[in-house]
């Protein structure tokens, strides 16, 4: 079997796979980091999202033995070492953007790369469109985008403290 | 510290693990030494089985076993059980045939299973399922409710003629008829509510494991309900013995309905996993959901409304025919009758009410609950059918409704459908929502949509619905096989903390935070002390479930039953340490106190006290300080509300927008606010979804057509708009908190707000009604279908 080796959450991993691994098979099964989900067949819902090299990539869309030398970074790995939430994480949290959690991790990767990608800013509807590739069935979207708003703020360094949610 | 009391908007405890990647699905569970299920399914909508040719499977690499229905057949396996019965206008029981948890003989939809493949990892399950060859004899289908109730058309089971699983009706047809005969006008109108797929976004798995020792089984599965599937699955299918069967459910991502039911491949990695003697797992690709979790909706309506010559309304009938697809799924029908027709008399004082519901079998995946469970199909047709009645009278919506209103006053209200409404206040949500939604300034915004080339409508629903199920008496006599209280044990630990054991279960609402916060209110006490625990029958004494909304109004007043039991206990040890009369003993923010002194015991002292038994009355108390209670509901509860919708048409394209989205409903009271939005919101936006974007479609033969997301449209962020929510509350008048459930409102107000709303926009073009979802296309061509030619054509 093919042997690949890369860097995950920062660790290197070595495993062998088949040819027709998928990373999100990799990163489940081989390596047990069940955050990364899987809610589709056919590269649909983005619930697999997970960062190649600083970009954002259905891990269910790409096998296993391309990521070879690549640095993955997953929802795992996404909280500093001391436990500090990374300020996407912490606006889904105080925006309510987040209820069966199943969507949230690739939907938390998919919007941390979609801010970085734009640093001047998005409109609510910048934001709206830039998660299509991304489905949530619980929230209706709605604190979804308050939260990509606020996080985008404390990303682009406007402002020091995440703003707080309407009581 | 920040509140966190009754109506604080405290953050989920649930959060951390989830946007950590912690949290703990059943497709995360790996037992040791487990193998890979991968279910063999059926192609065809109907077709015999001439036979099955195993052999090639078996002999593939890594593959343990194959098992077909002939298999579970020779060990009296039984078929999945339904459970509840209806009985026909004659009084004879619906028609209940078997469905086998591996097909045998026939396949009856698209995905029915007819082999499952062992193997020691997923991809060899899935390459050897591809080996196993099965014949068929392929047959006609009959996938929909016109080609099922056609003369001649295919029978889905053999021995039931017609397709009619059963021939049910309510109400007082004499009655009704005599008002349809004094009406001054009648409003009528024929509809569709669409068939649905659920959809959450974590498909299905379940992990069976079997201890060869003790002979106790474990499934670990993806449902809102552990004990129901442990009774259903024990008692009915594999005949295991409560003790030695245990249920988890563990974190579930999503549930709306279709998470509720007992289904084949639950008893299959179970049975499995005691005849390969290792643990088996399955776990649903997104395909395989489409094509094997039960569906929703799917009903075809003729409604009319008498009026007198103000617009009262008089008398309303009805006749709907309910697709109940290939088999009966576990409370599917209970959708189209007890959870419909009884809620057609909406928040309105219609006196004479008449339904007729016929459910038909047909070849396609089962139909049960989806968010609303029949509400949602109710209050459709009555709030359209309402549209229309104004129309005929010419008469504004709104008045029409005011018109029409049961008062405040008139509550208890009993209807003419069976339900007897406790509390709500129609008048203030209504005025509560029109004033949120600026109605009265719409006539301009239309106008300046007009002028940029839109067409801009409006659209409101004053809608009702019925949850917090149920009364187990009542619903024993409607037909239920199962009671539907709910369980609480709490457990006040020797240093007085909280453990708190529902039998209630979350998928994403929240329970964890909102149980917490309210028992922590209750005991006095701050919230990190209070834990909750749900989802496993080992550790749980019963319970119910989580469907129709009826966590906290049957599960939460559990709680506080058991809670009241826990004080009660306490006011006597507390009485025996402070030599007082118990009778004397007041509990108030975490302390036991002698009423009008200063002299108090703290919670934490009497949990100890009643752990360490030094100083304690202990020939009339027993040590300890744990209670259970069973929470039998007395009456449904009744959320109701106002949702008002604006779109704008694009009359290129079709393309309907929702603009603005407001709604004020009636959940009773608000323990998280927060959550309660949220709920609201995911309610709406799939109400939003029905009403645009969804539908479940099959070919006139059967195969279907949107079985990926690909083809079946989810609402996508950039089809929603923001959705605004409040509340306007009335409180429960029989539950012990007063609350009524905020799960299914919005799926069960906006489509018919959205609906109204587009055929508002569309009103020059000659329609009064249009089916859902009302797409690009259909839009279009309503918009086009008048359309001059122009000279160059």
């Amino acid at each position: 079997m093919p042997q690949v080796s890369l860097k995950v959450n920062g660790k290197p991993v070595t495993a062998e796979v088949e040819g027709r691994t998928l990373l999100v098979d990799l990163l489940r099964e081989t390596l047990r980091l069940t955050g990364t989900h899987v809610g589709c067949d056919t590269s649909q819902c983005g619930a697999c999202v997970v960062h190649i090299d600083g970009e954002s990539v259905k891990a269910c869309t790409i096998l296993a033995v391309q990521v070879q030398g690549s640095d993955v970074l997953t929802i795992e790995g996404l909280a500093a070492a001391d436990g500090t939430l990374h300020p996407m994480q912490e606006a889904f949290r105080e925006y309510h953007a987040l209820q069966c959690g199943f969507c949230t991790p690739g939907m938390v990767m998919s919007a941390i790369d979609l801010v970085k990608k734009n640093p001047k800013g998005l409109s609510e509807q910048e934001i709206r469109e830039g998660l299509e590739g991304n489905l949530c069935r619980c929230t209706g979207y709605h604190n979804i985008v308050k939260a990509i708003d606020a996080a985008q703020q404390v990303m682009h360094g406007k402002v020091k403290e995440l703003p707080r949610a309407a009581e | 510290m920040a509140f966190e009391g009754i109506g604080a908007s405290v953050k989920r405890r649930e959060d951390l693990r989830f946007l950590s990647g912690r949290g703990n699905y059943t497709d995360d569970i790996n037992r040791p030494g487990q193998l890979h299920a991968v279910l063999v399914r059926s192609p065809h909508p109907h077709a015999r089985i001439t036979g099955i040719d195993t052999a090639a499977a078996k002999a593939a690499p890594g593959v343990a076993a194959v098992f077909v229905g002939a298999d579970l057949a020779a060990e009296n396996i039984g078929g999945l059980p339904c459970g509840w019965q209806i009985h026909n206008k004659d009084g004879s029981p619906m028609a209940e045939p078997p469905h086998p948890v591996l097909a045998i003989g026939k396949v009856r939809h698209v995905g029915d299973p007819v082999a499952v493949v062992i193997a020691e990892t997923k991809a060899q399950a899935k390459d050897a399922a591809e080996l196993v060859s099965v014949s068929y004899d392929v047959l006609k289908g009959a996938p929909s409710l016109e080609a099922a109730l056609r003369p001649g058309a295919p029978l889905v089971h053999d021995e039931v003629g017609g397709n009619l699983c059963y021939d049910w009706h309510i109400g007082d047809k004499d009655a009704t008829d005599a008002a349809f005969a004094g009406a001054h006008k009648v409003a009528r109108l024929e509809l569709v509510n669409n068939r649905l797929i659920p959809n959450a976004m974590e498909p299905r798995a379940a992990v069976g494991e079997f201890d060869t020792m003790s002979g106790d089984y474990t499934l670990y599965t993806t449902s809102q309900n552990p004990h129901v599937i442990r009774l259903l699955m024990g008692a009915f299918v594999l005949h295991i013995p409560e003790h030695k069967l245990r249920v988890v459910a563990p974190d579930v991502g999503g549930g709306f309905g279709s998470k509720i039911y007992h289904y084949a491949e639950e008893a299959i990695v179970t049975w499995a996993s005691a005849k390969v003697k290792r643990p088996v797992k399955w776990t649903a690709d997104r395909t395989e959901s489409f094509m094997s979790d039960a569906h929703g909706r799917d009903h075809v309506t003729v409604a009319e409304m008498a009026m007198d010559a103000n617009g009262k309304f008089l008398g309303l009938r009805v006749h709907t025919h309910a697709n109940m697809g290939a088999y009966l799924s576990t409370f599917a029908p209970c959708v189209p009758t007890y959870l419909y027709a009884t809620l057609l008399a909406g928040t309105y004082t219609t006196p004479a009410i008449y339904a007729e519901v016929k459910a038909v079998f047909t070849h396609s995946v089962p139909v049960d609950a989806y968010r609303g469970a029949g509400r949602p199909e109710a209050s459709f047709l009555i709030e359209r059918l309402v549209d229309q009645c104004a129309i005929a009278m010419g008469m504004d919506r709104v008045e029409i409704r005011r018109r029409n209103f049961i008062p405040s006053s008139a509550f208890p209200y009993q209807t003419p459908v069976a339900l007897q409404y406790d509390s709500g206040d129609y008048v203030a949500t209504l005025e509560a929502c029109l004033k949120a939604s600026d109605w009265a300034g719409f006539e301009a915004r239309r106008a300046a949509a007009k002028a940029r080339g839109k067409l801009r409508g409006i659209g409101i629903s004053t809608y009702l619905e019925a949850c917090g199920i149920a009364p187990s008496a009542v619903v024993g006599s409607l037909g239920a096989r199962a009671g539907l209280y709910e369980v609480a044990n709490i457990r006040v630990n020797p240093t007085g903390s909280i453990t708190v054991f529902t039998g209630t279960h979350s998928h994403g609402q929240g329970h964890e935070t909102t149980f917490a916060q309210l028992m922590a209110a209750k005991f006095g006490v701050p919230m990190d002390q209070v834990d909750i625990v749900h989802g496993d029958t080992a550790r749980i004494p019963f319970g119910m479930g989580t469907y129709g909304s009826r966590s906290l109004a049957v599960g939460g007043s559990a709680m506080d039953r058991a809670a009241d039991k826990i004080i009660a206990k306490g006011k006597k040890i507390a009485a025996h340490l402070l030599e007082a009369d118990a009778a004397d003993i007041e509990f108030k923010d975490g302390k036991f106190q002698v009423a009008g002194t200063d002299r108090s015991k703290a919670l934490a002292e009497i949990s100890l006290t009643a752990y360490v038994p030094h100083n304690y009355p202990i020939e009339e108390l027993e040590p300890g300080l744990e209670e259970t209670a069973f929470y039998d509901p007395k009456n449904f509860t009744y959320p109701g509300g106002c949702h008002i919708c604006e779109v704008e048409i694009d009359p290129d394209t079709g393309v309907v927008s929702v603009v603005n989205f407001t709604a004020v409903d009636d959940v009773g009271r608000v323990i998280n606010p927060m959550i309660v939005e949220g709920q609201v919101q995911g309610g709406v936006a799939q109400g939003i979804g029905q009403a645009l974007l969804e539908t479940c479609v099959y070919d006139a033969d059967g195969q279907l057509l949107s079985g990926s997301m690909m083809d079946y449209t989810m609402p996508r962020a950039d089809n929603l708009p923001n959705i605004s929510v409040g509340t306007s509350v009335t409180l429960c008048t029989h539950n012990p908190l007063g609350v009524k459930g905020c799960g299914e409102v919005g799926a069960i107000g906006s489509p018919p707000a959205v609906i109204g709303a587009v055929v508002d926009a569309l009103k020059d073009h000659g329609i009064t009604h249009i089916d859902m979802p009302a797409t690009p296309q259909k839009v279009w061509g309503i918009i086009n279908a008048n359309r001059p030619r122009m000279a160059a054509e």
